[in-house]
Parts: structure tokens; C-alpha cells; sequence
């Protein structure tokens, strides 16, 4: 059945059925591939999208669920000055490795950032606890997080 | 086309066809000649635009290689680092191998950098050289008078960009000895401003890795395999998918190994896969759990050795630990690992326009893949492509002697009309629960000392399941029965220990074991660098100093290895640690390179610990990428205290136990500290990195908990000795 979502903020078209988690959607049916599959079960992170400007893991989210919310991916965090600011300083650190996990760590981060905009280690310990990068850059992430406060900051 | 799924032979197919593939892409610059302007040497493509792409041989999971050998092209040539751009190579063994393999192109045992850093200087210093002498031919006069900065040739009188020579550059002959540039004159080698060229495009997602590949028309499959190996599939009944939309079929590969399922997108796959009821020949299966592997080992060890590793004296060892005042002993046990890099295993197949095929991977052993499809669809080498992608990982996972994932989806596509591209995706579970893994080892260590503390006897015994034997490569990786891999970092290592005896004895295998990033290192360093903080302890001598001792020869081998544990005890401030906080040291040589690490923790093992700080030195020759080789340190050291923390693969009647990450916990930024990485400066020649921060890791936060505990964690991982993360 035809279901609209709006991503980036465009109203999109899409044959699914309703239970479809919003990832497979977001991947497959609109092909933007930015958006990872890393576990399926919510608990890695690497399909982090923002409905509505909040982290969620957009594996255990169902279409269905999401036909009302603003849908922000990847493709278009950079949009917003916090989305910039990190992946400015993801750039200036080169935070990546493999890079896999990425696209999630930059959503969460942003998260966090939006909320709470100076976070202390402790801060970003707690709330990027989900994102898990098996090349283990994490130290990159807090210090790239600091570094994008620092650039909002300015 | 026939489809021949014997797998047996597929190596001797590669390897016979590679032979007779003269490739017509030579340094000399014949491609070129023939009609290809833009092909310098193998290794440098100079568009008519002046644009220049340096062809990278080696794969990127993220160690760095795309960066690192484009900056060899880059410091040749005199061009700075955003005028350059990289692409990765065809699988082509003759051109592309890896010098260190032989006739393969691949990946693996942390060689990108030492087999390449030679060849592709070369490669751009011919190609500045032909330039240069195209530029002196059109200005009448002499190359020597030209030099090149930024992409700008200059002279005494003229000055212009390097794309206006590159025809003629094309068709002069390379020149069989460039001259290197001298170190002194290095801009970009060294030069820890050097940043990663995948940065941008791994953080704002246009990055393309295999999972994102999308062919016009393609469909997805994935695989229902057998829950233990070995067994087969004899039925399916595919009725209770046929309501899945976008479920188009399934069948049961040629090889009865799993049984396929094709579907319009990954989640129809996904569904139509569960709604399958397919019956499972089990007779042939492997039904042992990994308390049988466990005991097995844990049996071997008690006995005498297989194989006398280094040739020693036993008995007269024996003797002398049995006389000494003092004798340290252990036994220790490693259980089997999963690899889980972040991108679950995939590939796309798809038929080109000549009937050939066409493989999209993240390929880490082109070759190995390359023969099988060749094989399977019985097709010369040459009809065979293969075009490697960005991996998510792999850590050892990419690359199988079996080519088990790509040789999956040949076999998957070999049951379509070949009309459509198929995706091969695997998911989580299928990865955690695929059989391929760190394979499982016991050690048991017996250390005499005299009664000033010194070492007079050292009996090691090893027992595990060999990762080369019964594979193409047992060939060069065995001798005289020993897996080197299964005893590295023991009886090579560069401590100079009196009366040691090392001994091996193979155990049967209960799974496919494969390398696990630093391989037999894994092991080994742990229990060398547990031992000898054991042994320093029951000495009552500084574990640095103890160590020390057994480093005081003047060959390389120990003044390098001994150069990295002083430099970490400085940095890390060793013997002083913070108030409320432990400390641990290790040091190991892998992979030719020599890395020493302190743990800093808080707390105890009955309270919980925090690893508050890591310090690392490493020497790993001249230091390509500086910034590079911090990261590599970085993660290596995460991968190698997460998992030994806490992961485990465990059977039971054959079955693995653990399906996804909330079984297989990975390490988060929560568990880790600051990492402190000091490079030795160094003028040898470049060596790995990817792997050699792994082995350290864990020993010396073993010794920290051992410092901060009394407790000695001899059976891995460490959660099952109640040590956890606070």
C-alpha cells in the first residue's frame, strides 16, 4: 500500500507495507544509501536517522508510525548549522576509519549537540553509549563532538 | 556455460589462468603507446586534463591504504594532496599483487604499506620523470634543468602545468631506475598534516560501500543456511514466503551448503527467508560444543608436544626449572572470536554485456574470488571482473581461503537466468553465526628463576586449531608441520630468554578458523607479556626492568623492541601511576612492527574497572601518515580490549550460541579512556600498523588489573573471571 513520508523535506511516495522499518524504506525504495544497516536489532546505531529532530534508530521504527514526522537522514543533517559544525570537525580530526558506523555516530551526535550544547565527556559517554564503532574511534568522536561545539560556539 | 561447484580445485584454476594472462598494462608505458594517453605506469593515471589518480592495489577497511599509498604518488610527483585523487584496481594478480604473497593480489597481515612503499615511489617518480622529459623535449632543454612543485613544471625560462606534456609523457619510455626523492626532501611523507582523503564523504554519507551498491533492475538474495556446519540442505518448502511482497524465489544452491532466496528488496529477503521450512541432512554435521574444543585443548597441553618448535633441549629445560628457587607457571585458554566488522558480508554479481561477470566488493583477496567465479561459471580469468569498493570493516573477515561469501553468490546467481544483478547481503546473525572464527588456543607456561630473579628455563607449550592447514595457503605457511600462525610472537619473539623450549600440538577443529586482526598474536602476546609480569613479580624486579634484561642485545630485533618500552614508560610516567589508579605494561613485535602500551585503570576486579588512560609507542619504520598510524594504535587498541573484556563464540552440539551484538557486546565509548600514541622516529623501512596495536592491548590491561587485584586472568575473556567495566 502507498504510504507519504516526508524526508529532507519532501513528501515521498512509498509502496510499502505499513510494518516495513523505516531503514529497509529509506534504502531500498529510495535508494539514498547513506543511512546503514548494521544490526537490525537497534543496538549499534549505524541506521541513526532524526524524526522530528530526535535520534532514532531507524531499523526498530515502523513507516506506519512515522507518516506525520519530519524524517532528516544523513543527506541532509549537513543542512543545519549543528550538522555542519560536525561534520566539519569529523573533517578536521578525521574521526573515520572504515566509516561504516558513521553516518549514525554524525545523526547522534547532532542529537546531542541540539540539546545540550557544550557536553562534557561524561555527557558524550552517556549519550553515544549506542553507537558503537567496531574500528574504535571513539576518542575522535568525543574530541570531534568538542570540536563542533567549539566551531557553534564561535 | 556449465556451473562447476567443486571448490577444491579453484586455486590451481586461478593460478593456471593467471599464468597465461600477459597484461598488456606494463611500467614501460606500452598501454599508453597503444591508445591509453593516460596511463603512465600501473600505479598513476594522468588524464588529458592534467588530473592525476594514483590506482590503489590494496583494499580500504578503513586502515588507510587509499590515503597512504596515494601520498607515495603524491610526494613523487610534486603535487599536493587535494591534486591527486584515487581509485582502487582491478583484480589483476600479475600487475596488482602483492609482492609479499606472490602471484595474488590482496590484502592482509598489515603489508599495504611495507610491500607497496618502494613500488608506488617508483611508479611516481617515473611518471614525474616522463613528464618532466616531455616538458624538456617541447622547451629543447635538459630534464635535469626542470623541477615540479604543485603540479607546475618550471625551468629556467618556462613554466607550466604538467597536463600540457601528459601525451607526450605518454609515449616515451619509462625510466627503469627513477630516481627517489631523499628524505630530506619529503613535504608529504611524514608529515602529520597529511589528512585522510575519506573523511568528507565517510561523514556525510555519499561514501559507497559494497551494501550500497545498486545495479538497475538488481534483486537481493540471502541465504538460509544450515544451523550447523557441514550440514546440508535436502528440501524447501517455500510456500509459507510466497505471501511476502517482493519474495520472488528460493532454491537450494548446487553446493546443498544453504538454500537461496531471491526478493525484490532486503526486507522481503529478510521475511521470505524466516517463512522457509527446509529440511537439513545432519548426518555429516558438526555437533561439538565448545566445552568439548575447551577440553580438548586443555588434554593436549598435558602432554608432550607435537612438534618441537625451535629445536630445544626439553628435558635439560625441564631439569633446569625443576632445580630452580623459583617456578612460575600457567595455564591459559582463548576461546574462538567473531570478526563483526560494521558492514555485514555482501557482494553484487552481475553478467556483463560479453557474457562475462562482473563481481562489486569490498574484496580483500581479489584472486581467491576471482578463481572461484571463473571456476563456477566456467570462464577464462580474463572474462572474470571484479570491482572493489569501500569495506566496513573486516578485521581478518573479508578475506577467506574458501572465498565463502563471494563464491555464495556466484552460486546464488548461478541459479538465475542472469538477467538481473543479484545482491548477496548477510545479515548480523548470519555473521556472528557463519563459523569463521578466531580459532580457540590454549598455552601452558612453566618459567624457572634462580635466586637473584633471572630466567633459567621457560617451557611453553601451545595447543589450538591451525588456521592454514587444509587451506591453499598451507603451502607456504607451514613447516615441517608447524603453522607459524599458530605459534608467532613465541619462539621469534626478540627476547633473549635462556633454556626455552616452545611446543605445538594442532587440536581438531570444530569451525572454519580464520585470521582474527594480528592473527596468532592474539594469543601469543598475551600470555609472553602475562608471564613475564608474572615472572617480574615473583622476582620482586620492576616489570620494565625485567623485561629489559631480556632485551640487552644490540641487534635490532631488541634495541627497537627495547626502544618502545622505555619511550611508554616515560610517557605514561611508568611506576607512578594517579592516586586511586593501576597500572599495566606490554610490549610485543608483530607484523615487523614494534608496539608497548600502559593501561591505566580505576577500581578493582570486585569493584569494576575504568580504563582511564592507554599510552602507546610504536616503531613501525618511517612513518608514512602519522596521523594514520595514531588511528590504527587507536583502534587497535579498542578491538583488542574489547573483545578480550568480554566476547565470546561458544557451541553447543555444534550450534553457535550468540546471534547479535547484544550477545557479542561490542566495546563503546563508554569503556575507553584517552589513547596517547608516540611514534618512534625511524628511517627502516615502513612496516604494518593495522594489526600490531591489537596484541598489547589486553595483556597489559590484564597486568593492570593483576597490579590493581591480585587477580590473574588466565581464561579469556575477562568478564567470565568477574572482572567488569564500572
Amino acid at each position: 500500500m502507498a504510504l507519504s513520508l516526508k524526508i529532507n523535506g519532501k513528501t515521498q511516495e512509498v509502496e510499502a507495507d505499513p510494518g516495513t522499518p523505516l531503514l529497509w524504506v529509506i534504502r531500498d525504495e529510495l535508494n539514498m544509501t547513506g543511512t546503514k544497516f548494521g544490526c537490525g536489532v537497534a543496538s549499534c546505531g549505524a541506521c541513526t536517522v532524526h524524526l522530528n529532530g530526535e535520534p532514532v534508530r531507524s531499523c526498530q521504527t515502523y513507516i506506519e508510525d512515522v507518516e506525520d514526522a519530519e524524517i532528516t537522514t544523513i543527506e541532509a543533517i549537513g543542512d543545519n548549522a549543528i550538522g555542519a559544525a560536525v561534520q566539519q570537525a569529523w573533517v578536521e580530526l578525521d574521526v573515520v576509519q572504515c566509516g561504516y558506523c558513521q553516518s549514525g555516530q554524525v545523526m547522534s551526535a547532532v542529537g546531542l549537540l541540539s540539546e545540550n550544547p557544550k557536553p562534557s565527556a561524561q555527557e558524550i559517554d552517556d549519550y553515544m553509549h549506542g553507537n558503537a564503532c567496531r574500528c574504535a574511534t571513539y576518542q575522535r568522536i568525543r574530541a570531534g563532538i568538542q570540536r563542533a561545539a567549539d566551531i557553534l560556539e564561535a | 556455460m556449465t556451473v562447476n561447484t567443486s571448490r577444491r580445485s579453484f586455486l590451481r584454476g586461478a593460478a593456471a589462468a593467471s599464468a597465461v594472462l600477459v597484461v598488456g598494462i606494463r611500467p614501460d608505458g606500452a598501454l599508453a603507446a597503444a591508445g591509453n594517453p593516460s596511463m603512465l605506469t600501473p600505479f598513476v593515471q594522468v588524464g588529458a586534463d592534467g588530473s592525476v589518480t594514483a590506482i590503489i592495489k590494496h583494499f580500504e577497511m578503513g586502515q588507510g591504504p587509499s590515503t597512504g599509498l596515494t601520498t607515495l604518488i603524491a610526494e613523487e610527483m610534486g603535487l599536493s594532496m587535494d591534486q591527486i585523487g584515487y581509485d582502487f584496481a582491478p583484480s589483476n594478480p600479475q600487475v596488482y599483487n602483492n609482492t609479499l604473497f606472490g602471484p595474488m593480489q590482496g590484502t592482509g597481515g598489515s603489508t599495504a604499506m611495507a610491500n607497496s612503499y618502494l613500488q608506488y615511489r617508483q611508479a611516481g617518480a617515473a611518471a614525474r620523470d616522463m613528464l618532466l622529459q616531455a616538458a624538456a623535449d617541447a622547451w629543447s632543454v635538459d630534464a635535469s634543468s626542470l623541477s615540479i612543485e604543485d603540479g607546475i613544471i618550471s625551468g629556467p625560462a618556462n613554466a607550466a602545468p604538467l597536463g600540457q606534456f601528459v601525451e607526450a609523457a605518454a609515449a616515451l619510455d619509462a625510466p627503469t631506475e627513477p630516481r627517489l626523492k631523499d628524505p630530506s626532501e619529503f613535504r608529504l611523507i611524514g608529515n602529520p598534516d597529511v589528512r585522510r582523503l575519506d573523511s568528507a564523504a565517510k561523514g556525510n554519507g555519499t561514501a559507497m560501500f559494497a551494501m550500497d551498491i545498486r545495479r538497475p533492475n538488481q534483486m537481493v538474495a540471502m541465504i538460509a543456511r544450515p544451523e550447523q556446519q557441514r550440514a546440508t540442505a535436502v528440501s524447501v518448502d517455500a510456500s509459507g514466503a510466497e505471501g511476502t511482497k517482493g519474495f520472488i524465489s528460493a532454491a537450494i544452491l548446487p553446493n546443498k551448503a544453504g538454500v537461496a532466496v531471491f526478493a525484490e528488496n532486503t526486507w522481503a529477503a529478510m521475511q521470505a527467508r524466516d517463512a522457509l521450512s527446509i529440511e537439513w541432512d545432519t548426518s555429516n554435521a558438526e555437533t561439538r560444543s565448545s566445552d568439548q574444543i575447551e577440553a580438548d585443548i586443555r588434554t593436549a597441553l598435558e602432554a608432550e608436544p607435537t612438534y618441537n618448535v625451535n629445536n630445544a633441549d626439553v628435558p635439560a629445560v625441564q631439569a633446569a626449572i625443576d632445580g630452580a628457587d623459583t617456578v612460575v607457571e600457567e595455564n591459559f585458554y582463548f576461546p574462538l572470536l567473531a570478526h563483526a566488522p560494521m558492514e555485514p558480508l555482501n557482494c553484487t554479481i552481475e553478467q556483463t554485456e560479453d557474457g562475462g561477470i562482473l563481481l562489486h566488493d569490498g574484496c580483500q583477496i581479489p584472486t581467491i574470488p576471482h578463481g572461484a567465479i571463473a571456476q563456477i561459471f566456467d570462464l577464462p580469468f580474463e572474462k572474470v571482473q571484479i570491482k572493489t569498493v569501500l569495506a566496513g570493516g573486516s578485521f581478518g573477515r573479508r578475506a577467506t581461503p574458501s572465498a565463502d561469501y563471494q563464491v555464495e553468490a556466484a552460486l546464488a546467481f548461478s541459479l538465475t537466468d542472469r538477467s538481473r544483478p543479484v545482491h548477496l547481503v548477510w545479515s548480523r546473525e548470519d555473521d556472528l553465526r557463519s563459523g569463521y572464527y578466531r580459532p580457540a588456543f590454549g598455552h601452558k607456561v612453566r618459567v624457572g628463576l634462580d635466586g637473584s630473579g633471572n630466567i633459567v628455563g621457560w617451557e611453553h607449550r601451545v595447543a589450538g586449531q591451525s588456521i592454514m592447514k587444509g587451506t591453499p595457503f598451507e603451502a607456504f605457511a607451514v613447516h615441517d608441520g608447524v603453522d607459524h600462525s599458530s605459534i608467532e610472537g613465541t619462539s621469534d619473539s626478540p627476547y633473549q630468554i635462556p633454556g626455552a623450549a616452545f611446543g605445538l600440538t594442532d587440536t581438531e577443529k570444530a569451525t572454519s578458523t580464520l585470521w582474527w586482526r594480528a592473527v596468532g598474536h592474539t594469543h601469543t602476546a598475551y600470555v609472553m607479556e602475562v608471564m613475564m609480569d608474572m615472572a617480574a613479580t615473583a622476582a620482586g624486579i620492576d616489570p620494565v626492568e625485567f623485561r629489559l634484561a631480556y632485551l640487552s642485545g644490540d641487534g635490532a630485533d631488541q634495541t627497537r623492541k627495547a626502544g618502545v618500552l622505555k619511550l611508554v614508560a616515560e610517557k605514561a610516567n611508568w611506576g607512578n601511576p594517579a592516586e586511586g589508579r593501576s597500572q599495566g605494561i606490554a610490549v610485543h613485535k608483530s607484523f615487523g612492527s614494534y608496539v608497548a602500551e600502559v593501561v591505566e585503570i580505576s577500581g578493582n576486579a570486585d569493584d569494576g574497572i575504568r580504563i582511564e588512560k592507554v599510552t602507546c609507542a610504536v616503531d613501525c619504520g618511517v612513518a608514512v601518515n602519522p596521523d594514520l598510524i595514531k588511528a590504527q594504535m587507536e583502534g587497535g587498541i579498542g578491538y583488542g580490549i574489547g573483545h578480550n573484556m568480554r566476547d565470546k563464540i561458544t557451541l553447543t552440539d555444534g550450534v553457535v550460541d550468540q546471534f547479535n551484538f547484544p550477545d557479542y557486546e561490542p566495546l563503546r565509548i563508554s569503556d575507553i579512556g584517552e589513547i596517547e600514541v608516540h611514534i618512534v622516529p625511524s628511517v627502516e623501512a615502513p612496516t604494518g600498523v593495522g594489526e600490531p596495536g591489537t596484541p598489547p592491548a589486553a595483556p597489559a590491561l590484564a597486568n593492570a588489573i593483576a597490579a590493581a587485584s591480585n587477580l590473574r586472568v588466565a581464561a579469556l575473556p575477562m568478564e567470565d573471571n568477574g572482572v567488569f567495566f564500572a
